[in-house]
């Protein structure tokens, strides 16, 4: 008894220490908080890498150099693709991870929350190393965010040390963050919850961390050999001392493309817990979506030269990597099939967390099919490095990667701060967003197949119509972009104010907790049944 | 499942955590393991038209005179070095099994000595395997003082198991400055 009532009393006490200001910030270790934190972290990123886009965008705007240099539109592109997918995509997955997988698998908190602080805070460092190479003679990295050998190495500007670095550090956050997440869903799930009865966006958070994992090292790897290549008089990717340039791809891609799918695994978790709840039914096929990612996760690992057809490969390796490229769309159409059929005949309403969940299935469709014509060898040798491709992966990152964290924000907001948004607002931003979003990125596709080779500063005339759209579509991208800042704000301050589950359909133990989500949640696991 | 106290689920958690470290090291190893693999595989098949590094023997019963192969010679410096570097014939015509002597001229045309390693590349690069070098000046890295000149010789062999598609061969030598690696 006596022992019971001193534990009570401990926990009361634990309950009301909340430490304030900075500090509660600095030294938190609750998942909530330092999924705010990531939230918070990548959107500034987002903004960051955005105003470099538009610095592209507006260079581009007209044929011939009107804003900026050459080597400094180089660096642009470089730092946007880094910071867009390192700073923005990959942190708000981890973010909304933090925030929601604790209380979705009915554990008090993440299994490792020392680590998860220490993730988390290492980040803001790793950026401002990177960026801070932007105040340096010589500039930022300009060699491409896919820092191919030797741009990187022998013809580097000299900011390849800072680019090194920073990529270690977002490196090392991204293992430990994925370990956490791991960890915690391995060992913290509440009784009863079994691995085929997790949530999918669960589900799918976890496959993403053994990517991650499992790549993460190898990225780290490759910007070792870069650095010593560049610095130490290695020659793992100089021909003269009996390297390989091609090498540096083989490696790079086997990292990047299973980075591919962690920017877009953990997005097909999140519509389908979204979907689902905005049709009223359950999701159409949930072990086959299980299975559907696993295999995706799989295949990610084989299918790494489907960047390098042009570098010059036997016809066998050309075939190996085509075929299996074109197998990934058997699961992929596996989950846009389950998606269509969890909203047949289901009682569809349309909250902007929906909205945003539907365009992402048929504009995520469109960058996958993008995605198939490029894996057919003989036309990827026309598509190679032309705004085709740039149109494809903005397909999946925008509006695939990007609309379902939209998504995702919109279903939890009301669970996070306890308000329910303007709605209003929301449907601004999401109308904006994606009549500007196609604006921006379909025209993409026509300058690509007519030619328009990518990362240059200036184009042939013929290209000028198409750019000028383009870049108008950016630019509204952009600033409605800023209509979800206000809204976020408004939300965090006011509104009316939400029940603990505010979605007829939701389902998922997060709705079974008060809005906001208290600061400390099943402290006693649920039972599940 | 997180079906006992708190201490058991610390102590898996530790557990997952190793394993995971594991994996993590495991990886970063893997990563550094691509570079002599990707060698090995490249060796083998031939890829990438790397031909080997070291003098092959010469062993093959008779030379096919049915079959006339091209094999064509270029050569290019690399960013940075200040020699002239070609060869002295651009194109000759062999039987598969005989064996021939080319030379490349290169003359260092600046007022510093400087040492070159030509790195060789065989196209198209299935035929590479087939490429055999008695004696190559690429063996070795070659120094030349400021304004000396030299006439390198590259003896070879075209194996006779050489697919019949394949009419012509090129061998292309890349010349770089390595005097920062090994030294004046």
């Amino acid at each position: 008894m006596t022992t019971e009532a001193i534990h009570d009393s401990h926990h009361d006490e634990h309950h009301d220490h909340k430490m304030t200001g900075l500090k509660r910030w600095l030294y938190t270790t609750n998942h909530k908080d330092i999924g705010t934190l990531y939230l918070w972290f990548s959107f500034i990123m987002f903004l960051t890498g955005g105003v470099m886009a538009l610095v592209i965008r507006a260079e581009l705007f007209q044929p011939g150099l009107q804003i900026v240099e050459p080597d400094f539109f180089n660096q642009m592109t470089t730092v946007h693709g880094l910071i867009m997918v390192f700073g923005a995509i990959m942190p708000a997955f981890t973010g909304l991870a933090n925030w929601m997988l604790p209380m979705m698998v009915g554990a008090p908190d993440m299994a490792l929350p020392r680590l998860n602080n220490w993730s988390f805070w290492i980040l803001p460092f790793a950026f401002s190393i990177l960026l801070s190479s932007f105040f340096m003679e010589s500039g930022a990295p300009n060699f491409g965010w896919t820092f191919y050998a030797p741009l990187s190495t022998t013809y580097s500007n000299g900011s390849t040390a800072f680019f090194v670095f920073a990529v270690h550090i977002m490196g090392i956050s991204s293992i430990m963050g994925a370990i956490n997440i791991v960890v915690t869903i391995m060992n913290m799930r509440a009784p009863g919850m079994t691995y085929m009865k997790m949530p999918l966006f669960v589900w799918t958070f976890f496959i993403t961390a053994y990517l991650l994992i499992a790549v993460m090292p190898v990225l780290a790897g490759t910007v070792t050999m870069v650095l010593t290549d560049t610095y130490f008089g290695t020659s793992f990717f100089d021909a003269a001392g009996g390297g390989d340039p091609v090498m540096f791809q083989h490696i790079f891609w086997f990292f990047g493309h299973p980075e591919v799918y962690i920017m877009i695994l953990p997005a097909f978790g999140i519509v389908s817990t979204t979907i689902p709840a905005f049709s009223r039914k359950k999701l159409f096929g949930y072990s086959s979506m299980v299975y559907a990612t696993a295999s995706i996760a799989f295949l990610s690992f084989i299918v790494w030269a489907h960047h390098m057809f042009t570098t010059g490969m036997p016809l066998f390796g050309e075939l190996f990597f085509m075929y299996c490229t074109m197998l990934i769309a058997v699961p992929t159409g596996v989950k846009v099939f389950n998606w269509a059929a969890t909203m047949w005949r289901g009682a569809i309403t349309f909250e902007t967390s929906m909205l945003f969940s539907i365009a992402f299935v048929i504009l995520f469709t469109i960058g996958g099919f993008s995605g198939l014509m490029l894996a057919m060898t003989p036309v990827d040798f026309q598509y190679h490095d032309t705004y085709f491709v740039v149109a494809h992966f903005h397909y999946v990152l925008v509006t695939g990667a990007l609309f379902s964290i939209y998504a995702g924000a919109y279903y939890w907001l009301p669970k996070w701060t306890g308000h329910m948004y303007n709605d209003t607002l929301s449907k601004w931003h999401f109308w904006c967003s994606l009549i500007s979003v196609n604006l921006l990125f379909f025209p993409m596709h026509f300058l690509g197949l007519a030619g328009m080779p990518r990362r240059i500063p200036d184009y042939a005339l013929q290209f000028a119509d198409f750019n000028k759209w383009v870049s108008i579509g950016g630019f509204a991208f952009g600033i409605s972009q800023l209509i979800f800042l206000v809204l976020v704000i408004k939300c965090i301050r006011g509104g009316e104010k939400a029940p603990a589950k505010p979605w007829e359909g939701a389902e998922g133990l997060e709705w079974t907790v008060p809005s906001p989500a208290p600061y400390h949640t099943f402290e006693k696991p649920p039972k599940i049944d | 499942m997180s079906n006992g106290t708190t201490e058991q689920v610390q102590q898996k958690s530790q557990k997952t955590v190793k394993k995971l470290l594991l994996i993590v090291f495991a990886m970063f190893g893997f990563g550094f393991a691509m570079v002599p693999l990707y060698d090995v595989f490249c060796d083998i098949t031939g890829l990438n038209g790397k031909t080997s590094d070291t003098a092959a023997s010469y062993d093959v019963d008779g030379v096919d005179t049915k079959r006339i192969v091209k094999v064509q010679f270029i050569s290019r410096t690399a960013k940075g070095i200040p020699w002239k570097f070609e060869p002295m014939i651009n194109e000759i015509s062999v039987h598969p099994g005989e064996m021939k002597l080319v030379k490349f001229y290169a003359k260092n045309i600046s007022t510093t000595d400087i040492v070159g390693q030509a790195v060789p590349s065989v196209s198209p690069g299935k035929a590479a395997i087939y490429f055999h070098k008695i004696e190559c000046f690429c063996f070795n890295n070659q120094p030349l003082k400021a304004n000396e000149d030299v006439e390198m010789a590259l003896q070879f062999y075209v194996d006779p198991e050489l697919p019949e598609e394949v009419s012509t061969l090129t061998l292309s030598y890349t010349l770089y400055d390595v005097t920062a690696s090994v030294g004046p």
